[in-house]
């Protein structure tokens, strides 16, 4: 899909962007397997902050191979800055490492990352449960703030984002994953998010293996059964090749009238054709049939729209919204329980979306399934994590789509600058997302909802 | 032990009336998207398959490698072989006997037959006076004898000929010879009605109830069959007018909704051995156990066109040791509703049995809820060299779905020719 005016600012109109104030997008660093660098920058990493997590952080990057500072000179040039926050204990603790990162900020290169680490904030729920120092909260709570506004003044590409520590200590397996998710071109169009890490599970990965692609033995999805519906034609077409790029052996299942481009797309991958509605009964016996063994990663991603404004809401619309894209995937994750096609530790990803978390015009059908599918993430993961698996949700923002090329044309142009980055992600950007949430790297990561949306000014 | 022939699976597109949806797809691309469905549906993507076997009936002169080209545009590997069959309206299941025998021999562990036809992209030709007349103007030496050549040319040579279904021994349209063979055995207009009206109705009710969903890969846009009528009924047939027979010496009873219409389309069936299938995790749907092929003196007017299969069937059954009673189901390739009819009733008559067949007495009748039990020919339509794929992989299907152990399968042919095969069940 092509962005022209990103083209314009990137070519013969710079000038006269820069000029006037314009946005000015940049084209995102995005991973390819036959980078040599595997998706990271040759660039320093600066670890600002002396605590555990920061130690612990600058440890792995060294044992990785990246060469690492831990203190901000003004003149270097990072490819990302690291500020870590653990163990704060009062808003007062942030400065410091604060101010390091805006001392290196400068010195960031295009597309570079800024990462914090720090404690989860506990929510007025679990402070009533567990009673939380409020200074303590306050500080942790702190870093929300300053992360996000970092985000929102990061340029050229560059995105800012966080790894919250809920219960775990900085060596979690799945804290080294997300670090290298972050750090990863793989992450291209997430900034301003999260990744809660609430587990000692999963596991423990290197960096090289996290871009480890194709049959190696050590990519992330190595040997593993995936199935993902939707997958003729978009995001669920990107989500098969990348899946299939980290090493799995992929089942794509869409309706029997997109069963051509479901062939090619399967085809395209060495996967595996299933034509079949996931809104009928025996949707999960089909396929688990179709695929013959355990099921080790199930992308929920077939969705529609039938966008209707409140008032004119009819009952077809919303029944077949809320059919395809939520109540499908409560039956479905069931009944495979039920018929044992679940593998050791399945992983789970089901496609939300912003309009899930901030609501549209016209879609309060759509809206109520995509939160409903936060919902059933946060709520199945204590039966996932049982099982060594995990469940979560991905939300993606305005992804360059058949769909949104439907759009009228201003209404794209001003959807499109309406993120920090100024653009919009690709189907591959959500898959990205996608194939590190499945992974078994990840598993610590349990019931969330990640945002892939460049920091939407839209539900922040 | 010989080695069994599994069928492991099928794919075809969904068929199309003639000089519709697929008007501007060849035959290559036909044969091409039901490889590409099949290959997609079993996760055999860049897979060298031992060898596969197709054909087309209308086929244009550049086609001589016709199912070579479609592996080659195809998923599987560029490194698999392929040839073209050819037996007119049984070409698609002589290329699945040939492939089957051939893993049955342990010459291959893996093949795929089918075929493809479209009387939509079909060849036009020049007539004879044309293409002798250029030929001779191409070989002449002087330019006197070529104005001679072309002197011979008159403009109504030069409008081009299509495909014709007509014989060229009899010069009769397949309509006409199957008319003569219905008058002859008395085939009512209600009886030729009734089964395609339940033709209609089946195969309406199978694709409703999914049992298509893997076997069928939409093309170009087009999901069903486009000549399905599953609201058909006896009443809606009685009014059509009869296409066929109208100049004999009785009752015209043939018409358009008891024959079927021109038809694109391709399928392809996936055969393999045992070892092959487990090596791939595939689940064996069914084996071919046998075939027989027959064919009748139809020129001197001896025996109808299509009547050939009426001979293959006892001779199969017999070298088998089995009777009618023995199958749980029966799919005779629906051609006319009438050369379905014809057949039955030869089969149930004890002269015709005796003094064509050679048989001590009558062959038996088939219990009409075995026949066709997802509809045949009349609904799905017939693109000639497909309907081979289609019946196989669908009966194959149909075995492994409702336990049912054993099937016979039988086409009748241009040229007088037929083919009939035994299938099991894999267990």
């Amino acid at each position: 899909m092509s962005d022209t005016y990103l083209d314009l600012v990137n070519g013969p109109l710079r000038g006269i962007a820069k000029k006037l104030g314009l946005p000015a997008p940049v084209p995102l660093r995005r991973f390819s397997a036959d980078d040599p660098q595997h998706g990271y920058l040759a660039e320093p990493v600066l670890v600002a902050g002396s605590t555990p997590g920061a130690e612990a952080l600058a440890g792995l990057l060294v044992d990785a191979g990246f060469s690492v500072q831990r203190a901000a000179d003004p003149g270097q040039r990072y490819s990302a800055i690291i500020a870590a926050y653990d163990g704060a204990q009062t808003p007062a603790d942030l400065q410091d490492a604060t101010l390091a990162v805006g001392t290196a900020l400068r010195g960031l290169v295009t597309c570079g990352r800024v990462i914090t680490l720090s404690d989860a904030p506990a929510t007025a729920d679990e402070a009533a449960v567990a009673p939380v120092d409020p200074a303590l909260n306050a500080a942790r709570g702190g870093v929300t703030g300053i992360l996000r506004s970092a985000a929102h003044e990061m340029r050229s590409g560059s995105t800012a984002n966080g790894i919250l520590l809920d219960g775990v200590g900085p060596e979690a397996p799945s804290v080294a994953a997300a670090l290298w998710f972050l750090l990863s071109a793989k992450s291209a169009y997430v900034s301003g998010q999260f990744l809660t890490v609430d587990s000692e599970r999963g596991r423990r990965i290197g960096a090289a293996d996290f871009a480890a692609t194709g049959d190696s033995a050590a990519a992330p999805l190595a040997g593993r059964v995936a199935v993902v519906t939707g997958a003729a034609r978009g995001i669920g077409a990107a989500i098969v090749e990348v899946l299939r790029r980290d090493g799995a052996q992929v089942y794509g299942v869409d309706v029997p009238a997109a069963g051509q481009a479901l062939a090619d797309t399967m085809n395209r991958v060495r996967g595996t054709a299933i034509q079949a509605d996931i809104t009928a009964p025996d949707a999960a016996d089909t396929i688990a049939a179709a695929v013959g063994r355990p099921i080790d990663i199930l992308i929920h991603n077939a969705g529609i729209t039938r966008d209707k404004m409140l008032a004119n809401m009819d009952a077809g619309r919303w029944s077949s919204v809320l059919g395809v894209n939520v109540l499908s995937q409560l039956r479905m994750d069931d009944r495979l329980d039920e018929l044992g096609a679940w593998g050791d530790a399945p992983h789970v990803v089901s496609l939300a979306s912003t309009s899930g978390i901030a609501g549209n015009r016209g879609q309060t059908n759509y809206a109520a399934s995509k939160a409903g599918v936060i919902g059933m993430a946060a709520a199945a993961a204590d039966s996932f994590a049982r099982r060594s698996g995990s469940i979560n949700a991905v939300a993606p923002g305005f992804i360059e789509t058949e769909m949104t090329k439907k759009m009228p044309v201003l209404t794209r142009q001003v959807a499109r600058r309406l993120s920090s980055l100024a653009q919009g992600g690709l189907p591959r950007d959500v898959a990205e997302a996608i194939a590190f949430l499945a992974s078994d790297a990840a598993a610590g990561i349990n019931g969330r909802t990640l945002r892939v949306c460049g920091q939407n000014m839209v539900g922040a | 032990m010989t080695r069994r022939a599994l069928i492991l699976g099928g794919n075809r597109t969904p068929f199309a009336r003639s000089n519709k949806e697929y008007s501007h797809a060849s035959e290559r691309d036909l044969l091409t998207a039901a490889l590409d469905g099949l290959a997609a549906r079993y996760g055999l993507a860049g897979e060298r398959i031992g060898e596969v076997a197709g054909g087309a009936v209308i086929k244009h002169p550049r086609d001589i490698n016709l199912t070579r080209e479609a592996v080659l545009g195809s998923a599987f590997a560029p490194t698999t072989p392929a040839y073209d069959v050819g037996m007119a309206c049984a070409t698609g299941l002589e290329a699945i006997l040939g492939i089957s025998n051939k893993i049955r021999l342990g010459q291959l562990e893996s093949g795929i037959g089918g075929g493809a036809d479209s009387t939509s992209d079909a060849p036009l030709v020049l007539g004879d006076n044309a293409r002798t007349a250029l030929l001779d103007a191409m070989r002449a030496k002087t330019a006197a004898q070529k104005l001679k050549a072309f002197a011979r040319l008159r403009p109504a040579d030069l409008a081009p000929q299509g495909p014709g279904a007509g014989e060229q021994r009899t010069g009769k349209s397949m309509g006409e010879h199957q008319a003569m063979t219905t008058l002859e055995w008395g085939i009512s207009r209600q009886a030729q009605d009734e089964l395609a009206a339940l033709s209609h109705q089946r195969a309406g009710k199978a694709w409703d109830e999914g049992f298509f969903a893997d076997l069928v890969t939409p093309f170009l846009g087009v999901s069903r069959d486009t000549n399905l009528r599953p609201d058909s009924t006896v009443e809606k047939l009685g009014k059509l007018s009869p296409v066929f027979g109208t100049k004999l010496d009785g009752e015209a009873t043939m018409t358009a909704g008891n024959s079927t219409p021109l038809t694109d389309g391709a399928s392809a069936v996936l055969l393999g051995s045992d070892e092959w299938a487990a090596e791939h995790g595939l689940t064996p749907l069914a084996q071919i156990v046998d075939a027989e092929a027959a064919a009748v003196d139809f020129v001197s007017g001896a025996e109808g066109l299509l009547m050939a299969p009426a001979y293959a069937v006892p001779r199969l059954l017999a070298r088998n040791g089995l009777t009618f009673a023995d199958f749980d189901v029966v799919e005779i390739h629906e051609a006319f509703a009438a050369t379905v009819l014809c057949h039955l009733a030869a089969w149930e008559s004890e002269e015709y049995c005796r003094e064509r067949l050679g048989l001590d007495g009558p062959l038996g009748s088939i219990d009409r809820d075995r026949l066709n039990p997802l509809g045949s020919s009349l609904a799905a339509g017939h693109p000639f060299a497909a309907t081979g794929g289609r019946i196989v992989a669908q009966v194959a299907k149909y075995l492994h779905a409702t336990g049912k152990q054993r099937a016979l399968i039988s086409i009748c042919a241009a040229g007088g020719e037929g083919l009939a095969a035994i299938v099991e069940a894999a267990k």
